[in-house]
C-alpha cells in the first residue's frame, strides 16, 4: 500500500508535467487503498478478494479549458504519458469563463477525530469471517420460516488520499470504512420475501453482527403473506432506510450544477417556503460517524456543514469550485470524487435530517389509517432528477388504528419531490446512520399524503 | 500480449503451489476517452488508461482473489503467492498453457482512439444544434459521447489461454423541454461493440428523438393507476424481459434458491408463442464479444423456447457446480472484479403478431414505448419500470402521452399473461448493475402484451 507521502509524491510530479506539456494550471489527486471483501453463505466462506490500488487523476487547464486523465502507471514515463493525456483533452474543451484552478483555502482544514481506525488492518481475516458467519447465524435464528441468507458480504477498505495543485493548495488524509450487509430469505408454502439488515462503521468491531442479522431476518419474515393495497391517496411512514433514500434524491437536486443549468426542481427557489417546518436537512461533511466526512473535498476546500432546509424554507445549494464562481458564492466544500478515476463534481457528502420527538410506534400511532413504507425499488428509473416526479416500487406494512397491520408488497408510491417535502408531518426520534442515497443520519418521517398505485 | 505465456504459467503454478483445485490469471488493459455538450459547450474531455490482473484461486467451495493494478511480473507473483499462502496443502499442477483458437474478433473498421477529438466535439455540436432547433420549448440539451477499448486475456490451470479485444462507442442526448409550469425530459442513446463507423450514418438524429421524447410528455397526462393490459414496445421494451426473466435465471441466484425460476428446468413458464435467448455473439451487439472474461468463448443460449424454460446462465463457477458447462456468461466489470453469471445480449424472438394490431385489439390500457430502466429482486419475482414514454390505450389506440409511470409486477405472473408477440424486431443498449458491477447489455424484442398488469400513477 503506498503512503501518502509517496502518492503526494506522485500527485506533485503530474502537476509538474503538466504545467511542463502546457498546461497553465494543473491539480492532481492521488489515491491508494487496499481492501478485503468476504462473501459468506451456508455457513461457509464462499468468496475471499484481498486487493491493493493506486492511482492519479489530473486536471489541466489551459487557460478556460479543462481537461482530466487518470491513469495507474505512477512512474516517470506513466505521469508524462498521463500528462500529455489531461493537456491533450483541455484541448479539445470549449472555454467556460468560470473555469479555472481552485483556490487555496482560506479558512482552516477541519480536524475530524477517527477518520482512520488502525483496527481495520489490524484484525485478522479470520475474525471478520466470524463475524459474518454470526450475521448469517442470527438472521437463519430469528424465525423458523427464514429459509436462507442469499449472501453476508462483508467489506473493510483503508484508503489515503492527496491533492496537489499548481496553486499552492496541498493536504492528505487517511479513512478507514467497515460495512457488512446480507439479504434473507423467508419461506412459507411457495412463498418467499426478502429482507435487508446492514451495518456500517470504521471498523469492524463497529458492526453489531446480532442487530444486523435480525433486522434481515426480522424483515423476510414480517414479510410473508404480503397482498396488494388497493390504489388510494393516504398517509405514509417512510422507515429510516425509504427516508435516506429519498433524501439523497433531494440533496442531489440541490446541487448548484443541476440548479445553474436548469435540470432541477429547486431552480430558483432559493429562500422560498417549500418545505413542511418538521423537516430540518443539512449536508454535514465533517461529522466524525459520516463516512463521506474528511478534512477537504475533492479539490482541496475545507468540508463544512450546509443547512439545506430549514423553517419551512430553502436555505441553500451545494457548491464546488466551479459553480461557486458562477454564482458569485463560496464554495461548500462540496466537490466530491467517486475516485482518483472520475473528475470532481457537485455532490452531497453526509445528509443529516434532525430527529423529531416521536417515536416510530408513535409515528403510527399519529398515522391511525395508512400505510408504512419499508421498501422501495426502481429508483433509479423511477425518480426524475429534473421534474421531482417519482414513481417507485413499493412494499411495507398497513396501518391500521394506529398499529401494524398486514404485510403489503407489490405496489407503487407516487408524487414530487417538493410535494413531498411539504407534506411531511412529522420526523421520528429515533436516528441512525442509513447507506441508502448516499450516507444519511435519519430516522423514519410521517408524510401526510402519498398516492398508492396497487390493485 | 498483455503478459508472455512463461509468465502466465508462473504465476498459476504458484498460484496453486499449496494446493487448490484452479486457478487463473485474467489480465486486462482498459483505454477510454469520454466527451460531452452542456449549455452548447464543449466540456469534460477525459481520458483513461489501465492496466491490472486479478489471480483467482478455487479450493473447494472457496473463492480466494487477489487483484493488483499494473501487470507487473513482480506484483502478479506477489499476488499469487499471498492466495497460495492461505492454503496449506500438496501442490497442484497446472495443465501446459496453449493458445485458443484466434478469437472471433469484431470487426472495427474506424479505431475510435484514431479519430481526431475535434471530431468526436463536432458531432455533439451537431447533436446540440438539432435538439435546439426541435423547438422553441426546448430549454437545455446536452449529449456525451464515449468510447472504451477493452483488451483482456485469460490464463487458466486447464491449459486455457484465449484473449479479446473489445471495443464499444455511445452516444447518448437529453433534452429538457418546458412549456408554461410544466418541465420535461427525453433521453436517446445509440451504442454498439464497433468502431467510430457506428456514428456515420446521421447520429444527429437521436438528439431530435430526445427532443421529440420531452416535447410530447409536455402535452401529457398523469398516468393511470391501477390494473390492465400493457403493450410493450420494441427495442429497450426488451429491459422488460432482462429484468423480469433473465437475473433469475443467472444460476448464482438460481443455487442459493434466491430465484423463483429454480427448479423451474423444462417447466411451462408462458404461453407457447415466447422463445428468448441470451447471444454473447451477436455481431457488433453492444453486450457481444469474442470470449467472456473467464476465456469461454461467447454464444446463443435458448432461455425459454415455445413457452419453456430450457437453459440457466452459467460461469464456470456455478457450472462446475451443476455439472454442466459455462454458458459463456462468466463476466466481470474490471480485472478489480470477480466473474459472476451474467446477461449478454438478451431478447424475445420475433412472433407473428402485428404490431399495429397488438394495440388495435385492446379496449383500455397502457402502451410503454420505452423505459428509463428497471429492477428486479429475484428471489420473490417482484419487479419495477419506470416508463419514460408511454401513452393510454384508448378503443384500441394509443392516445394521449402519460407521465410518470411504473410497471409493476411480479415475473412469473407477468411472463404467462404474454398472449401476443410482434413480428418487429429492435436492439438496444443499455447498463445493468449486479453486485456492485455494471456491464454493457443489449435488450431486445418487438411489440409485447401482457394482459393484466399493475400500472402505478398518479391519477387514482
Amino acid at each position: 500500500m503506498s503512503g501518502p507521502e509517496e502518492l503526494a509524491g506522485a500527485a506533485r510530479r503530474a502537476v509538474e508535467a503538466a504545467t511542463g506539456a502546457g498546461a497553465s494550471d494543473a491539480e492532481a489527486w492521488g489515491e491508494g487503498s487496499r481492501n478485503r471483501e468476504v462473501r459468506v453463505h451456508a455457513g461457509e466462506v464462499e468468496s475471499l478478494t484481498e486487493a491493493s490500488g493506486r492511482g492519479v487523476g489530473l486536471r489541466a487547464w489551459i487557460g478556460r479549458r479543462t481537461g482530466y486523465a487518470y491513469g495507474t502507471d505512477l512512474s516517470d514515463a506513466g505521469i508524462s504519458q498521463l500528462a500529455e493525456a489531461a493537456v491533450g483533452a483541455a484541448r479539445v474543451a470549449d472555454e467556460d469563463e468560470s473555469a479555472g484552478a481552485p483556490d487555496p483555502p482560506t479558512e482552516p482544514i477541519p480536524e475530524i477525530p477517527g477518520l482512520l481506525d488502525p483496527a481495520v488492518s489490524g484484525t485478522e481475516t479470520a475474525t471478520v469471517i466470524d463475524l459474518a458467519k454470526r450475521i448469517e447465524r442470527t438472521a437463519l435464528d430469528r424465525d423458523p420460516r427464514v429459509s436462507g441468507v442469499e449472501e453476508v458480504v462483508y467489506v473493510d477498505e483503508q484508503s489515503q488520499a492527496a491533492i496537489v495543485t499548481s496553486h499552492g493548495v496541498a493536504g492528505s488524509y487517511e479513512t478507514s470504512t467497515a460495512y457488512a450487509y446480507l439479504q434473507a430469505m423467508a419461506s412459507e408454502n411457495s412463498e418467499v420475501q426478502t429482507g435487508l439488515g446492514f451495518g456500517v462503521g470504521r471498523s469492524p468491531g463497529d458492526l453489531e453482527a446480532e442487530a444486523i442479522g435480525a433486522e434481515a431476518g426480522d424483515e423476510a419474515s414480517s414479510m410473508l403473506g404480503a397482498t396488494k393495497p388497493d390504489s388510494r391517496t393516504c398517509p405514509v411512514v417512510l422507515s429510516d432506510r425509504v427516508t435516506a433514500s429519498f433524501a439523497g434524491f433531494i440533496g442531489a437536486a440541490l446541487c448548484a450544477d443541476e440548479v445553474q443549468r436548469g435540470r432541477s426542481p429547486f431552480a430558483d427557489r432559493l429562500g422560498d417556503e417549500l418545505a413542511s417546518a418538521a423537516l430540518e436537512l443539512a449536508d454535514d461533511g465533517v461529522d466524525p460517524g459520516g463516512l463521506v466526512s474528511a478534512p477537504f473535498d475533492g479539490e482541496g476546500t475545507p468540508r463544512g456543514r450546509t443547512p439545506l432546509v430549514g423553517g419551512g424554507k430553502l436555505l441553500a445549494y451545494l457548491h464546488d469550485t466551479y459553480t461557486a464562481r458562477r454564482a458569485g458564492a463560496r464554495s461548500t466544500g462540496n466537490a466530491a470524487r467517486r475516485s482518483y478515476r472520475t473528475p470532481p463534481s457537485v455532490s452531497i457528502s453526509n445528509l443529516v435530517i434532525e430527529p423529531g420527538e416521536l417515536s416510530l410506534e408513535q409515528l403510527i400511532r399519529e398515522t391511525g389509517e395508512g400505510v408504512m413504507i419499508t421498501e422501495v425499488a426502481g429508483l433509479h428509473s423511477g425518480v426524475n432528477p429534473v421534474t421531482g416526479r417519482y414513481s417507485v416500487g413499493a412494499s411495507g406494512r398497513a396501518i391500521r388504528g394506529g398499529e401494524l397491520a398486514e404485510p403489503l408488497r407489490e405496489f407503487t408510491i407516487a408524487g414530487d419531490l417538493l410535494g413531498t417535502l411539504a407534506a411531511v408531518r412529522a420526523v421520528g426520534s429515533e436516528s441512525r446512520w442509513v447507506p441508502f442515497g448516499g450516507s444519511v443520519r435519519t430516522a423514519p418521517m410521517l408524510v401526510g399524503e402519498l398516492t398508492i398505485g396497487g390493485a | 500480449m498483455l503478459v508472455e505465456q512463461e509468465l502466465a504459467a508462473q504465476v498459476l503454478q504458484r498460484a496453486l503451489s499449496r494446493g487448490g483445485d484452479f486457478a487463473e490469471l485474467f489480465c486486462e488493459e482498459r483505454e477510454g476517452f469520454t466527451l460531452s455538450i452542456d449549455e452548447s459547450r464543449i466540456e469534460r474531455p477525459q481520458s483513461s488508461r489501465e492496466r491490472g490482473a486479478g489471480v483467482r484461486v478455487i479450493d473447494g467451495e472457496v473463492t480466494r482473489y487477489a487483484h493488483v493494478d499494473g501487470l507487473a511480473e513482480a506484483d502478479l507473483l506477489r499476488a499469487a503467492d499471498g492466495l497460495a499462502g492461505a492454503l496449506g496443502g500438496e501442490p497442484a499442477r497446472p495443465i501446459a498453457l496453449r493458445a485458443a483458437e484466434p478469437p472471433k474478433l469484431q470487426r472495427i473498421q474506424v479505431p475510435p482512439g484514431s479519430v481526431p477529438a475535434e471530431r468526436k466535439a463536432e458531432i455533439l455540436r451537431e447533436l446540440d444544434e438539432r435538439a435546439r432547433a426541435a423547438s422553441p420549448e426546448v430549454t437545455q440539451a446536452s449529449a456525451s459521447y464515449s468510447e472504451g477499448r477493452r483488451r483482456v486475456a485469460v490464463f487458466n490451470s486447464e491449459g486455457l489461454e484465449a484473449a479479446d479485444d473489445r471495443t464499444r462507442v455511445r452516444l447518448g442526448a437529453q433534452v429538457v423541454a418546458r412549456r408554461d409550469g410544466t418541465v420535461e425530459t427525453g433521453f436517446e442513446t445509440l451504442g454498439a461493440h464497433r468502431g467510430f463507423e457506428l456514428l456515420e450514418d446521421d447520429p444527429g438524429a437521436i438528439a431530435e428523438q430526445a427532443a421529440r421524447k420531452a416535447l410530447d410528455l409536455l402535452g401529457a397526462d398523469p398516468a393511470p393507476a391501477g390494473e390492465m393490459t400493457v403493450v410493450v414496445g420494441g427495442g429497450f421494451g426488451g429491459v422488460l424481459f432482462h429484468e423480469m426473466t433473465g437475473h433469475g435465471l443467472e444460476a448464482d441466484a438460481v443455487q442459493k434458491g434466491a430465484s423463483v425460476y429454480a427448479g423451474q428446468l423444462g417447466e411451462r413458464v408462458a404461453e407457447p408463442l415466447l422463445t428468448a435467448y441470451d447471444d454473447g455473439s451477436m455481431p457488433g451487439e453492444w453486450g457481444t464479444g469474442a470470449i467472456d472474461d473467464e476465456g469461454t468463448p461467447c454464444r446463443r443460449t435458448p432461455l425459454i423456447e415455445e413457452g419453456r424454460l430450457t437453459s440457466y446462465l452459467y460461469d464456470r463457477l456455478r457450472a462446475r457446480r451443476d455439472g454442466t458447462e459455462s454458458t459463456g456468461n462468466g463476466r466481470r466489470e474490471t480485472f478489480r472484479d470477480l466473474p459472476i453469471p451474467r446477461m449478454t445480449n438478451t431478447y424475445i424472438e420475433p412472433g407473428d403478431g402485428d404490431p399495429e394490431a397488438i394495440i388495435s385489439e385492446v379496449d383500455r390500457g397502457f402502451y410503454a414505448v420505452s423505459f428509463g430502466g428497471g429492477q428486479v429482486e429475484p428471489a420473490t419475482g417482484d419487479f419495477v419500470f419506470g416508463v419514460s414514454e408511454g401513452y393510454l390505450i384508448e378503443n384500441g389506440k394509443a392516445t394521449r402521452p402519460c407521465r410518470g409511470a411504473t410497471l409493476i409486477g411480479n415475473c412469473l405472473q407477468a411472463l404467462t399473461r404474454i398472449d401476443a408477440v410482434g413480428s418487429d424486431f429492435e436492439m438496444k443498449t443499455g447498463f445493468c448493475g449486479k453486485a456492485g458491477q455494471t456491464a454493457p447489455v443489449g435488450t431486445g424484442q418487438g411489440h409485447v402484451r401482457i394482459r393484466g398488469m399493475t400500472v402505478g400513477g398518479t391519477a387514482v
